[in-house]
């Protein structure tokens, strides 16, 4: 099969389909029937055959299109697979010994430092698993609470995940008044509220956020002093990665926590934020600002493709690590203080990477997909 | 370079930036919204206008202007000079006087106020008893007479308002020594007005408004004379001898008096209704101007037949046989003759009449035969047909600005040739740094091109793009025909003709290149037309082609307007530019952006549904791109024309907010204490937070989506010659950014300037970008390898801009509302963004680029971006680092209309209107500033009047206050034609009423 042929195949998306997989350092390259994809058994089966691995356990992965790794397990997510790969489907396999659960998730083939070194390197990599639980039912996240041990226990940060799903935000917010505490005793202060929640959406959905909910922060900026409308446009532009911090109408279900013996944050019965969240909370936002955003380039009518990072900055990399670390940890439930060491070999890699996601004139295709 | 990039502050930066940037609003330009008094000085020869919102501004000589705010933001109902004096007393519609004076400070004069009053009654009188009505400033200069509702005429001291009691001439005591059978009590009512003795001061003239006149005495404190009318008064004049005076009544009647020492009681000499016999309107002003050759000049305001011309607003003069009613297509507010001042003269010999309209300021010449209109240097009705948009020009070659001063030229032949008979003051500001245009599209489709090199704002050509099309009304319909036996003698005069004829015809891209002459005008029917400057008039065919923007997307039906018809056949135009290419987008929606490169001889211009790329050297459609999307329904079908209707009523609701909130708090502020402007914007928010607690306003949070309405609006085009494809070569490109984020990228072939005509040009889509936060695209730049904006076409060709660095790579920056990212080319790759909106919560309205000169040495300058967000702040953005600089508050965000009205220099000023009729010029460089500068002195006293003030010269200004007085100025935004056209917001908002109300 010669490119040329290939690239027709692909951008046509008709008939058979492309599937390029990866075991260890190895490719394997083979088209299925689109329309007529088999059961996962089979499949399973083709890719210990294809690989000469045929009494080896593995866990099978591909990438969808926002660039995600994805488990494939059953018949379900393996159809899914393949109705959505375009123009192929990239298949990753790792043993079932040494596998990295935690790279599952949004945001993997973005945290591909770790993430892939763990995934094509395991054996160099010789950290502690994970607590494994079970197999990650829900594929991707939806939302979280993050950091929970740096804020009141009266507030909650909640992190929305609308990249990924087709699920709308679905909330609605109001303008409204709320009461203070300051030194001349209580005052009445205008304030932003969550007015209105949306069946089905994806704030719903969560059960993290409701109505009459306070609405303090977007994105790691206090929102008090700022219109409903500067509110609202600074929630649509971070529509895709949106952390809002809220102070929930409803205070009985707040998360309890231990302040004294968390050790790493022990002011948090303050009413008002503690000062080293902003701090905190920017550099998840510069961790969002690498992830969230990925603009698409056309060349010349091609296939779109995102458009790379020209070579970041070395603070960018720093508080990139930062964040990875933050970001980790809250998904895992774990405290950062626990994992400091883990991610301290995420700064000396260069960011410098191509998309998963060739266009017919990648020339990178057939090799490794980091330039490192 | 090193600098940009050390975060915090860095102090060699922030020096620099005090030398770079600095924010004033230095100047209003245009016409006074909603004027409501009018003064002058014959003394100083300046005239003075009041507004409804409380402001006065004084102008003189051309460039003489002050500006004052009275605090309070009430009507000005009077102005009256303090005769001999740099003085002024206004009277609001709150019964209080503000005593104004002109002081010289730091080289120049200053208006400031100097006193305020409010007449007091006697504890438990009615309010009428104090309201003031008629106001007289005595020559004396040391008292002010003021006459009262009750009838009472209270007399205080100048320049403290002290009340001197003892001399208030009271109903009593007028009545004393008039018979009683004539008058009661009630005669006495209401002093409708009080006109002082030409020549003996120690008597003045009382008009009550029922007819009763008396001729009072100060010195004896008695009626010397009573004249008793039929018809209720409307106002008094003396003839300059004092020998007789003209009282003008309700009944459109004015009745002239004799005053002699023999007889108390007189009979009128005459009394005439000049539009009689059938009834008539009241004249609420006369004028009785006598002459050498013994005809007097009789003038007067209204007068019109009531039942069949009621509804003119008409100023009538009448000189012998000649006969003249001029008509105003707005409300006069008032008037006033410019005549001979000096006392000794024998004869009033009145040189030109000054009307005060609603909407313009027209002066007579009645010096000259036909007495022709005085072309205004200032006050200019920029709102003569609404303004739909807006270009600027800076630094015209001289050659062009010459080629466009001698079009306009003929174009104002039928104006007198009389020099600006009101001329006091002195300018001694500096002469303009440079020629700079400021270009306005019209409602009816003719654009406006304006001196703004200085502070007046001066028509210098008008343009009109109507001969093109066929419309309905006939381009012969001259106002000004005027029929040998009509009566009355109407006479259509001034310029302000609110009323389009097709909204079609108006004008919403402009765009002039300076170097060539080329001029490309779009408007409202997806007309594009290209113009050439031509000397001379010329009679040629508008060559016509059509760009089908929707090109294969089928089964569609525009629901909007038509196209334009056009005209077949050759069409004559006068000197000027003049067409000479047509392009019509179909479907015929509004042109909503335009970019001209007359180098490479290309218009491309954009709609809702898609751009096109036409080549007017050939006249050939070089391609167009359809960027709309499928499911967008609501584009395909003409939105904007569905919304005309509803556009209307927005527009007239807004205006019925604005105008029961403008008296309150319109230019809150006064002028210049900032401390007032927080505590009424701490008020102001408190009521806002009160309004938003009784009715919640919901928001709805959600991403956008490539499926949104009005994606593939295009919103911004851009030529520029740089490397697309790879490094090693580079080509002309053309660049469209549209409303849904996207980013298309066009390579050209354009062919050598030898083969131009023969060979086609070539274009083929090189790159398309998308932009993950679909915020619509405001603007595309792209820089040069030494990270300096690409020059304009032919700004290298003729000399006056470095050509740009080839070598190194080439940059591109996008800005979006929301974000500003830079890219690498020609392979597209991420370099550095700035999150605006995420950040701060603001989005981009109007972005350009901007050339800032250090006010300390002439030889440093560097580009950056000039912002205006919609929260109505101006930001100034570093390039090409995007490292915020610095931020100033500069139109209220309920503004809309004035936010989309902003256009910025190229040197770092700007203008946005501040009302219909008016820009607020304001600028941000430390280097770049226009403010008017001027001295008022008190001229060479002939009289025997003593000077008051030590130093024998007094005078006064405007200080340029500096950004506060317009902050708070309007309430809530007014919609306009092109808020409406420009604006996305607005566009969604009345999507979603739309959708609302289905």
């Amino acid at each position: 099969m010669n490119r040329a042929q290939r690239g027709a195949a692909g951008s046509r998306g008709l008939g058979t389909m492309e599937v390029k997989s990866k075991f260890g350092a190895e490719f394997r390259r083979f088209s299925l029937e689109r329309s007529k994809p088999g059961k996962f058994e089979e499949f399973y089966g083709l890719l210990q055959h294809v690989h000469k691995i045929p009494n080896v356990d593995v866990l099978v992965g591909y990438t969808d299109i926002h660039g995600d790794l994805l488990p494939i397990n059953n018949d379900d997510n393996y159809h899914k697979a393949v109705s959505t790969a375009n123009p192929l489907l990239r298949i990753f396999i790792q043993r079932k010994e040494d596998a990295d659960y935690s790279a599952f998730g949004t945001d993997t083939m973005t945290r591909k430092k770790n993430v892939l070194s763990n995934v094509l390197r395991p054996d160099n990599h010789k950290k502690k698993p994970h607590i494994v639980i079970s197999m990650p039912q829900d594929f991707r996240p939806v939302s979280s609470i993050i950091d929970v041990d740096i804020l009141p226990e009266t507030h909650r940060r909640v992190r929305l995940y609308k990249y990924g799903t087709d699920k709308p935000l679905g909330f609605y917010i109001r303008d409204g008044s709320s009461v203070r505490v300051t030194p001349h005793g209580l005052e009445k202060v205008p304030g932003i509220f969550i007015s209105r929640l949306v069946p089905g959406g994806l704030a719903q959905s969560t059960g993290l956020l409701a109505v009459n909910d306070e609405v303090l922060e977007v994105n790691g900026i206090e929102v008090s002093g700022k219109s409903l409308d500067q509110v609202t446009d600074m929630m649509i532009a971070n529509s895709r990665n949106l952390i809002i911090t809220v102070r929930p109408a409803n205070q009985r279900n707040n998360v309890v926590r231990n302040s004294r013996t968390s050790g790493s944050s022990g002011h948090s019965t303050e009413s008002s934020l503690p000062s080293s969240t902003p701090n905190l909370l920017g550099s998840v936002l510069q961790a969002e600002e690498e992830s969230d955003e990925e603009d698409i380039i056309i060349e010349d009518s091609g296939e779109p493709q995102h458009i790379p990072k020209a070579a970041p900055t070395s603070e960018s990399i720093e508080s990139l690590s930062q964040i990875e670390l933050l970001h980790e940890s809250t998904q895992n439930g774990f405290l950062p203080s626990s994992e400091v060491n883990l991610n301290h070999s995420a700064g000396s890699i260069n960011m410098e990477y191509e998309v998963p996601e060739p266009g017919p004139k990648s020339l990178e295709e057939d090799g490794t997909i980091i330039t490192l | 370079m090193r600098r940009f990039l050390r975060p915090g502050h860095d102090p060699v930066r922030e020096r620099l930036k005090r030398d770079l940037f600095q924010f004033n609003k230095t100047v209003e330009h245009g016409f006074p919204h909603q004027p409501s008094a009018l003064g002058y000085s014959p003394f100083l020869r300046l005239m003075a206008i009041g507004t409804r919102s409380g402001a006065i501004k004084l102008y003189g000589a051309p460039g003489v202007e002050f500006m004052g705010l009275h605090e309070e933001n009430n009507t000005v109902m009077q102005i009256h000079f303090i005769p001999d004096q740099c003085q002024l007393v206004t009277l609001l519609d709150d019964n209080s006087l503000h005593l104004w004076s002109l002081k010289q400070h730091g080289g120049a004069s200053e208006l400031r106020e100097e006193h305020r009053f409010t007449l007091k009654g006697p504890p438990g009188s009615p309010p009428s008893a104090t309201q003031v009505t008629a106001v007289l400033p005595h020559s004396s200069r040391e008292v002010l007479y003021l006459g009262t509702e009750s009838g009472n005429i209270f007399v205080v001291e100048l320049p403290s308002f002290r009340v001197l009691e003892d001399r208030t001439i009271t109903p009593e005591a007028v009545l004393q020594r008039i018979p009683e059978d004539n008058c009661n009590r009630r005669s006495c009512e209401l002093v409708e007005a009080l006109r002082e003795h030409p020549k003996n001061p120690d008597q003045i003239l009382i008009g009550y408004s029922r007819a009763l006149i008396v001729l009072w005495d100060l010195q004896n404190n008695k009626a010397i004379h009573h004249f008793l009318g039929s018809q209720q008064l409307e106002n008094l004049y003396w003839q300059r001898d004092g020998s007789k005076f003209i009282s003008c009544h309700y009944d459109g009647s004015y009745t002239q008096w004799p005053v002699s020492s023999d007889n108390r009681q007189s009979e009128p000499l005459e009394n005439t209704v000049p539009y009689g016999p059938f009834p008539c309107k009241a004249i609420s002003k006369i004028y009785w101007q006598t002459t050498k050759n013994g005809l007097p000049y009789i003038i007067f305001q209204g007068g019109m037949p009531r039942a069949s011309y009621g509804d003119r607003h008409s100023i009538s003069v009448i000189h012998g046989s000649q006969q003249t009613a001029f008509d105003f297509t707005s409300r006069v507010i008032d008037f006033f003759i410019i005549f001979s001042s000096d006392p000794a003269a024998e004869f009033d010999d009145p040189s030109a009449l000054v009307v005060l309209a609603e909407e313009e300021l027209v002066v007579i010449d009645l010096k000259s035969a036909g007495w022709p209109a005085v072309h205004p240097p200032y006050l200019a009705s920029l709102h003569c047909s609404a303004i739909t948009c807006s270009h600027h020009v800076s630094n015209i070659p001289l050659k062009l600005w010459e080629r466009i001063i001698s079009a306009g030229s003929k174009q104002n032949i039928h104006y007198s040739s009389m020099p600006w008979p009101i001329d006091g003051g002195t300018n001694i500001a500096p002469d303009p740094p440079q020629r700079d245009l400021l270009l306005t599209g019209h409602e009816d489709g003719t654009v406006r091109f304006w001196d703004a090199s200085g502070v007046c704002l001066h028509l210098l050509y008008k343009l009109s793009t109507v001969r093109v099309f066929l419309t309905d009304a006939d381009p012969n319909d001259n106002m000004n025909t005027l029929g040998e036996d009509e009566w009355p003698p109407l006479r259509k005069v001034g310029t302000f003709d609110p009323y389009s004829d097709d909204p079609r015809l108006g004008i919403q891209k402009i765009y002039l290149c300076k170097y060539s002459g080329y001029l490309a005008v779009a408007g409202t029917a997806g007309q594009v037309l290209v113009m050439e400057l031509n000397d001379e008039d010329a009679e040629h065919v508008v060559d016509h082609a059509e760009a089908d923007l929707l090109q294969d997307q089928e089964g569609y039906r525009w629901k909007g307007h038509e196209k334009l018809k056009t005209r077949d056949g050759p069409v004559r135009f006068e000197a000027g530019f003049q067409p000479f290419v047509l392009v019509q987008c179909q479907p015929p929606a509004v042109v909503t952006s335009l970019a001209l490169h007359s180098e490479w001889k290309l218009v491309a211009f954009g709609t809702s549904h898609g751009f096109g790329l036409f080549d007017h050297q050939q006249k050939r459609l070089v391609f167009v791109k359809c960027t709309l999307h499928p499911s967008d329904q609501l584009a395909l079908e003409g939105p904007l024309s569905r919304v005309k209707s509803l556009k209307k009523s927005l527009r007239q609701s807004f205006r019925r907010i604005r105008r029961s909130r403008v008296s309150s708090r319109k230019r809150r502020g006064g002028a210049g204490n900032a401390s007032e402007v927080q505590e009424a914007n701490a008020k102001f928010d408190q009521d806002v937070l009160q309004e938003m607690e009784l009715a919640p306003v919901q928001r709805k949070i959600e991403a956008r989506s490539a499926e949104d309405s009005f994606t593939g609006f295009v919103r911004t085009l851009y030529f520029a010659d740089t490397f697309l494809r790879d490094s090693s070569r580079h080509c002309p490109s053309l660049w469209a950014g549209t409303n849904g984020g996207t980013v298309y990228a066009f390579c050209l072939r354009v062919p050598p300037a030898e083969r131009r005509m023969d060979e086609p040009v070539r274009a083929e889509q090189a790159k398309e970008i998308q932009l993950m936060h679909r915020a619509p695209v405001v603007g595309i730049l792209v820089l040069d390898g030494r990270s300096t904006p690409l020059p304009e076409p032919l700004e290298v060709a003729h000399d006056l801009s470095k050509s740009p660095d080839m070598q190194g790579s080439h940059q591109l920056l996008v800005v979006s509302e929301e974000q500003f990212k830079v890219f690498t080319l020609p392979k597209v790759s991420s370099k550095l963004k700035l999150k605006l909106t995420a950040l701060e919560g603001c989005r981009v309205r109007k972005v350009t680029v901007a050339n800032f000169g250090s006010c300390k040495t002439d030889d440093y300058s560097e580009n950056d971006l000039a912002v205006l967000t919609n929260l109505g702040d101006i930001q100034i953005i570093s390039l090409p680092f995007l490292k915020l600089q610095i931020r100033y508050p500069c139109i209220r965000k309920e503004d809309v209309s004035g936010i989309a009205s902003c256009v910025f220099t190229k040197y770092g000023q700007g203008f946005y209107l501040i009302s219909p009729s008016e820009f607020e010029r304001f600028s941000l460089s430390t280097k770049w500033l226009v403010e008017p500068r001027c001295i008022v002195d008190i001229p060479e006293l002939t009289s025997n009047n003593h000077v008051h003030n030590e130093s024998g010269k007094e005078n006064a200004s405007r200080k340029p206050s500096p950004g506060d007085c317009e902050e708070d100025e309007r309430k809530s935004g007014r919609l306009m034609e092109h808020a409406l056209l420009n604006d996305e917001k607005v566009l969604k908002e009345i999507q979603s009423t739309l959708e609302g109300g289905r």
